[in-house]
């Protein structure tokens, strides 16, 4: 059947592959949006942005920390980075809402929306500034690199990749336990219920908002390393993903947590396949499949209408 | 509206005509801040006017400018014509988008008119007509109505400040009618617009169709003066340069998307040596307007007015 196409079955599975990629990315990136959006109300535009930053930084601890210190022969690998990086940007994350996002809640939610937009243009420009749009190459680790054959079907895995899903859907859904299974998790929901209540229960609210926001950009951070080795470490990365991010995010409807997990892991599998039987329609299938849920289901999928 | 305003306003107009009697202003940079102008106002009529923010307008500016400048170079049309069927497919085109977004409110349309102006976007990029990453260069401005020869910048910027006066004036009149004061009803409270009796969606709907129509005309405008309609017309940064003309001259005030377009325009003029500085800039201008000064440079001239009386 696949040969009547002019497709292979080799083919397929390396497009589902890549695929099944892009949507771990989807998934990660809306799940981090989804809790953001969860307790400050506010759409992170400069998500984006801080998924960039996050591939950055790793670059930047694996090429160049050492030779800014003086000790050349210094440089934080990946696996340090993958702990440090989400680290780092959750601090960068804290900082900001601290000292920014604060002052909008009283206002309209469009006002955080430019508030991040501005954020994104920022931090963009900046890395455009230091090292160009060209991109600079991470290579993986190197008990990741090579591929793992699989002769019986005559099918090749690269490592990294596969580590990329596993390592992905293990953060995703150990996210999702927490909130939805633990006493944290119950005071989260409660805090995207009623903020006003759970504070007369003596719990910290904006405490919790505070890290609520920094581990919504850790996450971005976190995925930002993952990716480094699979694409280009360059400033675009991330404004050109977060638009399918937002399309990803109201075909799911942002209702749930597992609901940003499954849209994105099945938009990332629909997208892989359009590539396989019409690949000019890949770039926009995500959106064309936007209109159709906004005309049968304007809340989205697992969204609830208020 | 008052006495010193019309002043204003005719004193404004009148500096405008007198603009290709003198040395200091460009008249090609006075064109582009009206095309900029003509397009923030056409956003304001949707941000300020009726509380939606699209965050997808670049997609009518792009797609009229493009169709325009396919129009006039490859078919031969006049460039009336050429303007025309521009404006009438971003019209189109705001139809389509605007009644799928209003759907949703808030940020959520906002992302929704993102992604659907991306997917314009992504149009441009693979479409034939549209010269892919080259765009259509070397637009002729052509002959006005056959007779006026639009080469000549002079004429070409009476010609366009001629549209953005119509453009601006069919705004005011649209915001001062009926039909604007249930737009601003619906920007107050929607609900209560509901309660009323007001079919909402359709009034939003149209004040989109409105808008995008007019953002095409800024975009065809654009095409015309440039003589080149590019990726960049259609890309999400255009959309969020004219939110931040809007935003930095003051949403929901009449004049201020023409001031906030003003100082944009030429910031990016005069930041274009230095490169990426300028989306840095425009980031930190952002930020500023958010944190510090919402009511924007118009908004905050009327409320100091306002307080002092």
């Amino acid at each position: 059947m696949f040969e009547l196409l002019g497709i292979t079955p080799q083919g397929l599975v390396a497009q589902l592959l890549v695929g099944l990629i892009n949507g771990s990315f989807y998934a990660i990136l809306s799940l981090g949006l989804a809790i953001i959006f969860g307790l400050l109300n506010i759409i992170n535009f400069s998500h984006g942005a801080q998924y960039t930053m996050g591939a950055f930084v790793a670059w930047i601890g694996l090429t160049q920390v050492g030779q800014w210190f003086g000790f050349p022969e210094f440089s934080i690998n990946y696996w340090f980075a993958l702990i440090l990086v989400p680290l780092v940007m959750a601090g960068f994350g804290l900082i900001l809402e601290r000292t920014m996002l604060k002052r909008l809640y009283h206002l309209d939610h469009l006002y955080g929306l430019l508030l991040t937009f501005g954020l994104a243009l920022i931090i963009e420009g900046m890395f455009r500034h230091w090292y160009g749009i060209s991109g600079e190459s991470y290579p993986a680790p190197e008990l990741l690199q090579g591929v793992i054959p699989l002769e019986s079907i005559g099918i090749i895995l690269p490592k990294y990749r596969l580590w990329v899903v596993v390592a992905s859907l293990v953060v995703c859904f150990s996210t999702w336990y927490v909130i939805e299974r633990t006493k944290l998790g119950s005071y989260l929901r409660a805090g995207t219920e009623n903020p006003k209540l759970l504070q007369a229960f003596g719990i910290n609210v904006p405490l919790m908002i505070s890290l609520a926001y920094a581990y919504g950009v850790g996450l971005a951070g976190f995925a930002g390393v993952l990716a480094a080795p699979i694409f280009q470490v360059n400033p675009l990365m991330g404004s050109n993903l977060i638009i399918v991010v937002f399309a990803v995010v109201v075909i799911g409807g942002m209702g749930s947590i597992m609901g940003s997990i499954l849209t994105g892991l099945a938009l990332g599998l629909i997208e892989g396949l359009t590539k396989v039987f019409y690949p000019e329609a890949s770039g926009v299938v995500i959106f064309v499949i936007m209109a159709i849920v906004l005309l049968i289901r304007p809340a989205g999928l697992f969204g609830r209408e208020k | 509206m008052s006495s010193k305003i019309k002043l204003l306003y005719g004193i404004l107009v009148l500096i405008a005509l007198l603009l290709p009697f003198q040395d200091f202003i460009y008249l090609v940079f006075a064109m582009k801040v009206l095309c900029f102008a003509l397009f923030a106002c056409a956003f304001n009529l949707l941000l300020g006017f009726t509380g939606l923010l699209s965050f997808g307008h670049a997609a009518f500016f792009g797609t009229s400018a493009y169709i325009t400048a396919h129009l006039c170079k490859e078919v031969g049309l006049s460039p009336e014509l050429g303007i025309v069927l521009g404006v009438l497919s971003s019209g189109v085109l705001g139809f389509l988008i605007g009644s799928l977004a209003i759907r949703r409110q808030g940020i959520y349309f906002a992302m929704v008119t993102l992604a659907l102006s991306q997917m314009v976007y992504f149009l441009a990029v693979q479409l034939p007509f549209t010269g892919g990453e080259d765009g259509i260069q070397g637009v002729p401005r052509g002959m006005l109505f056959g007779l006026i020869d639009l080469k000549d910048d002079v004429s070409m910027y009476y010609f366009v400040l001629a549209i953005f006066l119509l453009g601006f004036a069919l705004i005011v009149r649209t915001v001062h009618s009926p039909f604007g004061q249930v737009l601003k009803a619906i920007r107050e409270n929607e609900p209560r617009a509901v309660s009323l009796g007001y079919d909402v969606d359709r009034f939003k709907l149209i004040s989109f169709v409105i808008s995008a129509a007019l953002a095409g005309l800024a975009g065809s405008l654009k095409t015309l003066v440039f003589q080149l309609a590019t990726l960049t017309d259609v890309h999400w940064h255009m959309s969020g340069e004219v939110v931040l003309m809007t935003l930095l001259g003051g949403m929901g005030t009449i004049l201020g998307p023409v001031v906030g377009a003003g100082i944009v325009v030429g910031l990016q003029n005069y930041l274009a040596n230095i490169g990426s500085w300028s989306t840095i800039a425009t980031g930190f201008i952002f930020v500023i307007c958010v944190l510090a000064f919402r009511r924007g440079v118009v908004g905050e001239i009327t409320h100091f007015f306002k307080n002092k009386n």
